[in-house]
């Protein structure tokens, strides 16, 4: 009934199929990158409705966002996993009860990628509003002496004109991602930092497997950086710098 | 961790420094949430069972002091480290800069958990092959946990720090660095007089940042048996099964903590501020 | 224009997202992903394994239900059974007075001791005056920690997330003793870890109390269907002889107790 772990060399173990716990990790991988790829792109939309909230000119709006990044900010991520996993799903039950709706349930997937965007969000803004303030003013005010409607200013002008501005932070936040799904392990959640404790717990190689884990996420750190430094070169192309 | 770029390369004029004038930061909309804000905690206070305070009001305390040792002690000893990080990567032999390059890299390339993980039970699988370490005078740092969150979390503070330090360091403007040189001052003052302390004083707003960083990384010791806040909140939880309370008291504490530390970085910076 | 439209589209598709998981009729049962031999252990595969695992889908089996096995994390199971994500427990909850304060169980579906075991090196028994001044593991969240409270006032006492990493821990010497569960210990102590590391010190004092009246599948309250069902199917299957044909396959005595 039970596998014999000890007896298996370090290739068996890290072997694709079964009893080998590689293809596991690797599958725990993958579902870390989906939730860190979803939670950051949310987190960007986010992050650029929350840049223009605080940039707006409206002080109810520039208040509310600030509440919300400095209560990201300020709360330890574990703890808004456990509040957005545990305590979100039951309030938001009790209110479509009280609406007289069905209740819905969110799976585990869905709630990693709402706590990561949800944190995401908050550090996006701050970086988009960093990098929109950088922006010089004339460019956006000669495009509405044109008469541009406001949304097509932000897409055609705002927008590309931050972007080399944000890029590095962005960056940074990207590897927050990802480095942030390991905490979901807490929730029993099984990415790669879990699928790592399991099958060291199961076969008692703690060195191995966890130091594969922390080389999986070192790789994905380099390509990443490799990565933004591309689209940091080509968003960067043709920039005038002082 | 966050690095918001500090210096905007930006044609916007300098803000003024924003003086807090009551009467007119009291806005009426403000007021408005405010007290939404009260009456929903006064709410909160009367109709949740907040009973268990009481009993595991020693708990609590303990681990606030554990977290507040932990954040400290952590954050000055990976601070000292990260100078010299930093530093080699500017001045410095190529091969050192290189080794401090990948030392960053590694750490800030893996999350910390992994990390605290691999230190406690990787280092810890490989106890029982040294047949001498139980008698030896290691043997009580050995089995206790505070050392191995101690040493994972200096090195993660060693290695943020030490990329922010790098910035801070290349960014000290040269003019400053050429003119003690110019007075004869030999290299060992000049960093201890000029460029350590401008460093520090252009990356104030910045490690502010971090030490709340520093501050929320702190509830993942509690997975090494560590008890600090955050482990004494998930024993309440789990000991008396109220789900929401907890929950939300621990999140006032930490909420109240960052905001101490926002509040004492204000007012470092207002006194060094830059000219 | 545009903005609307598109804002109709997001708004859309997230509802179709969110409506995707509206709860199906499956029965979720519940299990920790932490190792938990003989009971429970997950594979390479993702698959868990286990004396819990096949008694569970047997009693499904047995009560006509569709169950589909979920793995949470053992210190947010309860949790997780309150807020609906699960539906069933079936990760070894002994039943307390203090746990039916807050959720229902079925009727046992085994019982066990709890046993204390330590490092072959130190010689000590297990009763609470030995214990003194000793370092015991425990997994955080079981029975245990409680007894410790109480019985082992001048031990120290560490709590982990898993008795796994007690286990571990107590390989590596951090701790002198842990306490548990006296099958998972047991397979644990037949384990080649195990067995070069530790050796049986005693079983822990009988305190019903504290230790319960035996495992049972957590369930919230109000559930009274359901718990028929799994009473019904728990009763059936030791009658009709599956309880002891799955449990021949990993136990040579009648686990289930009087």
């Amino acid at each position: 009934m039970f596998i014999d772990y000890q007896s298996m060399s370090v290739w068996e173990l890290l072997a694709f199929n079964a009893p080998g716990w590689g293809g596991t990790l690797l599958k725990g991988l993958a579902l870390s990158l989906e939730i860190a790829i979803l939670g950051f792109l949310i987190g960007l939309l986010i992050g650029i409705f929350g840049a223009l909230g605080k940039l707006s000119k409206n002080i109810i709006s520039r208040d509310l966002w600030a509440c919300y990044t400095t209560a990201v900010r300020a709360i330890p991520e574990l703890v808004l996993i456990l509040l957005i996993y545990f305590a979100l799903p039951s309030a938001l039950n009790a209110l479509l009860n009280a609406i007289g709706l069905e209740e819905i349930e969110i799976n585990a997937f869905i709630a990693g990628v709402l706590v990561i965007s949800f944190v995401q969000g908050a550090y996006a803004t701050e970086v988009i509003r960093s990098a929109m303030m950088a922006i010089p003013t004339g460019q956006i005010e000669a495009a509405q002496a044109f008469a541009m409607p406001k949304f097509k200013i932000l897409y055609r002008i705002s927008l590309p004109a931050m972007l080399p501005h944000a890029l590095p932070g962005l960056s940074n936040l990207w590897l927050i991602a990802t480095k942030d799904t390991a905490l979901l392990a807490v929730v029993g959640f099984t990415e790669l930092t879990l699928a790592a404790r399991q099958a060291a717990g199961s076969t008692k190689e703690q060195l191995l497997f966890l130091s594969v884990a922390g080389l999986l996420y070192f790789i994905i750190s380099l390509l990443s950086d490799v990565f933004f430094k591309y689209l940091i070169r080509r968003a960067n192309k043709g920039q005038m710098h002082g | 961790m966050d690095n918001t770029p500090s210096t905007p390369t930006s044609l916007v004029a300098k803000k003024a420094p924003q003086v807090f004038r009551p009467l007119t930061w009291f806005m009426p909309h403000r007021i408005i949430l405010i007290g939404l804000a009260i009456y929903l905690i006064s709410l909160l206070i009367n109709n949740l069972n907040w009973y268990w305070i009481d009993e595991y009001q020693d708990d609590i305390l303990m681990g606030l002091w554990r977290t507040l040792v932990l954040l400290v002690t952590t954050f000055v000893t990976g601070f000292i480290l990260a100078i010299p990080i930093g530093l080699v990567q500017v001045t410095g032999p190529k091969y050192l800069a290189r080794l401090a390059q990948s030392f960053c890299s590694v750490i800030r390339g893996t999350p910390l958990l992994l990390q605290i993980w691999l230190i406690y039970y990787g280092i810890g699988s490989i106890f029982p092959e040294i047949e001498w370490l139980r008698d030896s005078f290691l043997w009580p740092y050995l089995t206790d946990a505070w050392p191995y969150a101690f040493l994972a979390l200096t090195l993660s503070v060693a290695a943020y720090e030490g990329e922010i330090m790098r910035g801070a360091f290349a960014g000290v403007p040269k003019g400053e660095l050429e003119a003690a040189k110019a007075f004869g001052m030999p290299p060992f003052k000049i960093l201890t007089r000029i460029w350590l302390p401008r460093a520090i004083q252009r990356s104030l707003p910045v490690i502010g940042g971090e030490v709340i960083l520093q501050l929320k990384a702190t509830p993942l010791v509690a997975t090494i048996t560590l008890i600090d806040t955050y482990a004494v909140f998930s024993k309440i939880r789990q000991e008396t099964y109220i789900v929401y309370e907890p929950l939300l008291f621990m999140t006032a504490i930490y909420l109240v903590l960052a905001g101490i530390i926002a509040l004492m970085f204000n007012r470092l910076e207002k006194k060094n501020e830059a000219h | 224009m545009k903005i609307k439209t598109s804002a109709i589209i997001i708004s859309a598709s997230v509802i179709g997202l969110l409506s995707t998981s509206i709860a199906a009729q499956t029965i979720k049962v519940g299990i920790a992903t932490e190792p938990y031999p003989p009971f429970s252990v997950p594979d390479a595969s993702g698959n868990y394994t286990g004396w819990e695992i096949d008694i569970a889908k047997a009693i499904c089996v047995q009560a006509k239900l569709d169950c589909e096995i979920v793995a949470t994390a053992w210190d947010g199971i309860i949790p997780a059974l309150l807020s609906k994500k699960i539906d069933v427990v079936a990760a070894s909850l002994s039943i307390t007075a203090d746990r039916k304060r807050v959720i229902d169980f079925s009727d046992k579906y085994y019982q066990s001791g709890a046993s204390i075991i330590g490092s072959k090196k130190a010689s000590f028994g297990s009763t609470p005056t030995e214990l003194d001044n000793k370092v015991i593991g425990l997994q955080a969240a079981s029975i245990h920690v409680k007894f410790a409270k109480k019985y082992y006032p001048n031990a120290t006492i560490k709590e982990y997330q898993s008795q796994d990493e007690a286990n571990q821990d107590l390989y590596s010497g951090r701790i002198d003793a842990t306490q548990a569960d006296a099958l998972t210990l047991e397979s644990f102590l037949n384990s080649e870890q195990g067995k070069n590391c530790c050796d049986l010190k005693g079983m822990a004092v009988n305190d019903e109390a504290l230790l319960g009246e035996g495992i049972g599948f957590g369930l919230r309250k109000g559930n009274a269907e359901l718990k028929n069902q799994l009473n019904d199917a728990i009763q059936a299957i030791r009658q009709n002889g599956v309880y002891e044909q799955v449990s021949q396959s990993y136990f040579s005595f009648n686990i289930y107790g009087e």
